[in-house]
């Protein structure tokens, strides 16, 4: 009997696929997701349906446009996972050209102009987060009010207007539904010499972080923490990022706490924990070897902490990532493991 | 070359000094693999028969890699159409790492086609002499043993079938009995283990006067049930001052290899590019141990194993033992045949095992399993996809390496940060790919990976015997060239004088 002779070994499949990585990914993402609507409203989910749609529409052009396969690369979840992340960056009333745009360079520019699926050295759902931040200043910071501290609270339908027409219903205007964020406050306090104390009197603030933010950033960690018990993502990246921003932190606040922010409130404010969590440990544009993960989550903590202190952005996570992106290629170098039966020490070769 | 042992600390060092099994280590990676090894286990090891035609394949190795080229064939003792008894020896000497080959039964000698295997006929009288039996070998010296060893054709039964001999050639102060095989279907060793332990034992006894060992340790797996009973039972009766001891060690893929078994046992590692002996160890599959014991004690030249024969494609699997040449068709028939339709038929393991185009593929010295798997065993579950970096094959490579920086770094045919990133250390046990969610046949690119590593080595080796030679000749040239330019008493006094230190003054 005659038998056909595949490739070599192993001869059973791996139990595991891309799209299932993926899906966990978003299914990481759902708690801080519900959250997120109990806390501002259904906009967000308008936002990442919007936003989910342009993915997968680009996503199918440029495939075509390079000649790939439709089905397998439009089934890995991929673009889902960038368009998700994308959206949870901003504010939930950008309006639908915004999110176009910065869509369309997280997938065309920063996903398949470097290659597709696996190749893209930055991370695209942060690169489509940084073109919003630096072509629409304005749009990019309208962050609405917790729902129960707004002046004006916004029904579903007039937020989906907001979003589609960039207008608000007549009477209520943009000053009556957003706030500034904790960040903000911060940033804009300490230059007119405001002690944090006073800052953090605001209603907007909660027990560490932004009033609402914080409770969707413990649900985005649970949701992290969970990837990690499943060994989706290891738990280097995020721990670097959390921990290098705390003991950076700790000691300059016991220094003068009047003008520092207290460590916790770095950790619970802007995006870090869910970039921490989703972000830093994207693996392909992330560093790969455990050490080179806690590298690069050591330079994310230390990046965002020197743009949110000197920098022109109030939170500077994206930015953070996007510049560690530019290293990995050094820090994997770097970082070759000690392979089995080899001395302990050898030089990386620059 | 550093002294240094890696991974040698003062700790695991230690477990050199007092006897093995006070504690265990742990491999790095590796992962728990349903064994399916309860499909095969019977309560013997069944007598495969006599087939109508023995096929010898004359370098027994099954596996050849892709780009090497086949090795050295061994001269032969006999020609075509000659009659062979049982046990002759069919081989005059060997080449390298082959060993000598044996006549399974009586019958009459063929050339197959390709003249890289006999045809044997049996005549079906499966008459002949075996070698003298030495019944007394406790007392026989440790040359004369190694001798008979080489001379019934022992070979590494685990599937790596280097000659016995060659690895007993040092003293050292442990041997381990690997009886760990920790592929998935695989179960001839536990088998032999269960069925006829006494054997293995004094095979062990054998190999361990030899090299002088101090310990000699056989290693099982944690899931072998009464294995460790049946093995202990022996042991108590066969070795009065007890110098085996029976240890069960986890069941991990792939915990059967011999680093990783090494390193569970002793915490050393055995150093890059080198050999366990290299830290005083020596390693030999169960099997191995079973065949020296015949080979002296009864005189009986290797020319039978015990092939498993299993998966779900096969009607009632088993274990049989089998004379060397048998094809797989065969014993499948003796295992009832068939089952379903068969997508894949290999030789060994599913993990490093290797598919085979046809059942009439015989049995070799190599041969541990025949595995016919179902289209529900090899279907792919995903569409194969770019690496996404995920690093879970690193999470699982027991050689430590960064596999998704090699198939990057293969891809560009970087060869240099390939050979950074240790290539040469991959052992091929297909964890990588295994776990691999873009399901990429990681290990098939290892396998070129090395085999462009042995092109450029042999080239740059060319390049440089080459430029030797030119540079002789230029200097050879640039001699003559003086010579001719100068009166002959010149040429005289330049033939003593240095080349060198003669060029210098002329110019």
């Amino acid at each position: 009997m005659k038998f056909e002779v595949p490739a070599a070994a192993p001869h059973v499949p791996a139990p595991v696929s891309v799209q299932g990585v993926m899906f966990k990914v978003l299914l990481a993402l759902v708690p801080g997701v519900a959250a997120y609507v109990f806390f501002f409203g259904p906009a967000i989910l308008v936002q990442i349906a919007v936003a989910t749609a342009c993915a997968s529409g680009f996503e199918a052009l440029m495939l075509k446009a390079r000649g790939q396969p439709l089905k397998p690369f439009l089934s890995d979840l991929s673009a889902p996972v960038t368009a998700v992340l994308f959206s949870l960056c901003l504010p939930p009333l950008l309006p639908w050209w915004a999110t176009v745009t910065g869509m369309a360079f997280a997938i065309v520019v920063a996903k398949h102009l470097y290659g597709g699926l696996g190749f893209n050295v930055f991370n695209p759902a942060m690169v489509g987060y940084a073109v919003v931040l630096v072509a629409f200043p304005l749009e990019a910071t309208l962050w609405l009010a917790p729902a129960e501290l707004a002046a004006e609270s916004l029904s579903f339908g007039a937020q989906l207007k907001a979003i589609l027409s960039g207008a608000l219903p007549p009477p209520v205007t943009w000053d009556a539904v957003t706030q500034a964020t904790p960040l903000d406050m911060i940033r804009t306090g300490s230059t007119q010499d405001i002690m944090i104390s006073e800052i953090r009197e605001s209603s907007l603030f909660g027990d560490f972080g932004g009033y609402g933010w914080e409770w969707i950033a413990n649900f985005y960690a649970l949701g992290g923490l969970w990837l990690i018990y499943k060994r989706v993502m290891s738990w280097h990246a995020p721990v670097a990022v959390i921990a290098t921003v705390v003991l950076l932190t700790f000691p300059v606040w016991l220094t003068d706490p009047d003008t520092h922010p207290f460590p916790l409130q770095h950790v619970f404010s802007g995006g870090l924990v869910l970039g921490a969590f989703f972000v830093a440990t994207d693996p392909v544009s992330g560093a790969t070897s455990p050490r080179g993960r806690l590298l690069f989550g050591i330079g994310v903590g230390l990046l965002t902490l020197v743009i949110r202190r000197w920098g022109g952005y109030p939170d500077g996570f994206a930015f953070a990532i996007l510049l560690m992106n530019m290293a990995v290629p050094l820090i994997d170098r770097v970082t070759i493991p000690r392979a089995f039966g080899h001395a302990r020490r050898e030089p990386p070769e620059l | 070359m550093p002294t240094r042992l890696p991974g040698g600390d003062a700790v695991s060092r230690k477990g050199l000094e007092q006897p093995l099994g006070r504690r265990l280590w742990h491999f790095p990676g590796g992962i728990k693999l349903r064994h399916w090894k309860k499909l095969s286990i019977s309560d013997a090891i069944e007598d495969a028969g006599m087939p109508e035609v023995l096929t010898l394949p004359l370098d027994q190795r099954q596996r050849v890699l892709p780009g090497s080229q086949p090795g050295p064939l061994p001269e032969l003792a006999v020609t075509p159409g000659q009659r062979v008894a049982r046990y002759q020896r069919l081989t005059a000497s060997t080449p390298g790492s082959t060993a000598h080959l044996h006549a399974p039964t009586s019958g009459t000698i063929e050339f197959a086609p390709n003249e890289r295997a006999l045809r044997l006929v049996p005549d079906g009288r499966h008459e002949g002499t075996p070698l003298p039996p030495m019944p007394d070998w406790p007392a026989a010296a440790a040359e004369t043993l190694r001798e008979r060893i080489y001379e019934a054709g022992v070979v590494g039964l685990g599937g790596a079938l280097f000659p016995t001999r060659g690895k007993l050639t040092q003293p050292a102060r442990i041997l381990i009995i690997n009886g760990a095989e920790c592929e998935p279907y695989i179960s001839c060793d536990e088998m032999l283990m269960r069925c006829e332990p006494e054997p293995l034992l004094k095979g062990a006894l054998i190999l361990g006067q030899i090299l002088g060992a101090e310990q000699i340790v056989v290693a099982i797996e944690d899931q072998m049930g009464k294995v460790l009973q049946i093995l202990a039972g022996a042991v108590a009766a066969l070795d009065a001052e007890s110098r085996i001891s029976v240890i069960k060690v986890p069941t991990i893929y792939p915990e059967g290899g011999e680093n990783q078994l090494i390193q569970v046992l002793t915490g050393l590692e055995v150093p890059s590019g080198g050999l366990p002996i290299d830290i005083g160890i020596v390693m030999q599959n169960v099997a191995t141990a079973a065949a020296c014991y015949d080979a002296v004690a009864k005189g009986l030249p290797l020319v039978s194993r015990v092939v498993s024969v299993t998966g779900r494609g096969i009607r009632s699997p088993g274990n049989f033992r089998a004379l060397l040449g048998t094809p797989f068709a065969f014993l499948i028939d003796r295992a009832g045949g068939y089952r379903q339709p068969v997508s894949r038929l290999l030789v060994g393991g599913p993990m490093m095992g290797q598919a085979v185009a046809d059942d009439a593929v015989p049995t070799t010295k190599a041969t541990n399993c025949v595995l016919a798997l179902t289209e529900a065993d090899t279907k792919a579950r995903a569409p194969e996809l770019p690496c996404i970096r995920c690093g879970e094959c690193q999470r699982v490579c027991p050689a430590q390496l960064l596999p998704q920086q090699l198939l990057w770094h293969i891809q560009d045919e970087n060869w240099p940060a390939v050979r950074q990133h240790h290539l040469a250390d991959c052992i091929e046990c297909g964890c990588c790919a295994y776990v691999c969610p873009s399901q990429i046949p990681l290990v098939d690119y290892y396998r070129q990976g090395k085999a462009q590593l042995r092109d450029i080595h042999d080239r740059d080796q060319e390049a440089a015997r080459s430029q030797a030679r030119h540079q002789t000749r230029d200097e050879k040239q640039a001699a003559q060239d003086d010579a001719a330019t100068r009166n002959p008493s010149d040429a005289v006094a330049d033939a003593v004088a240095p080349a060198r230190t003669k060029r210098q003054h002329h110019d």
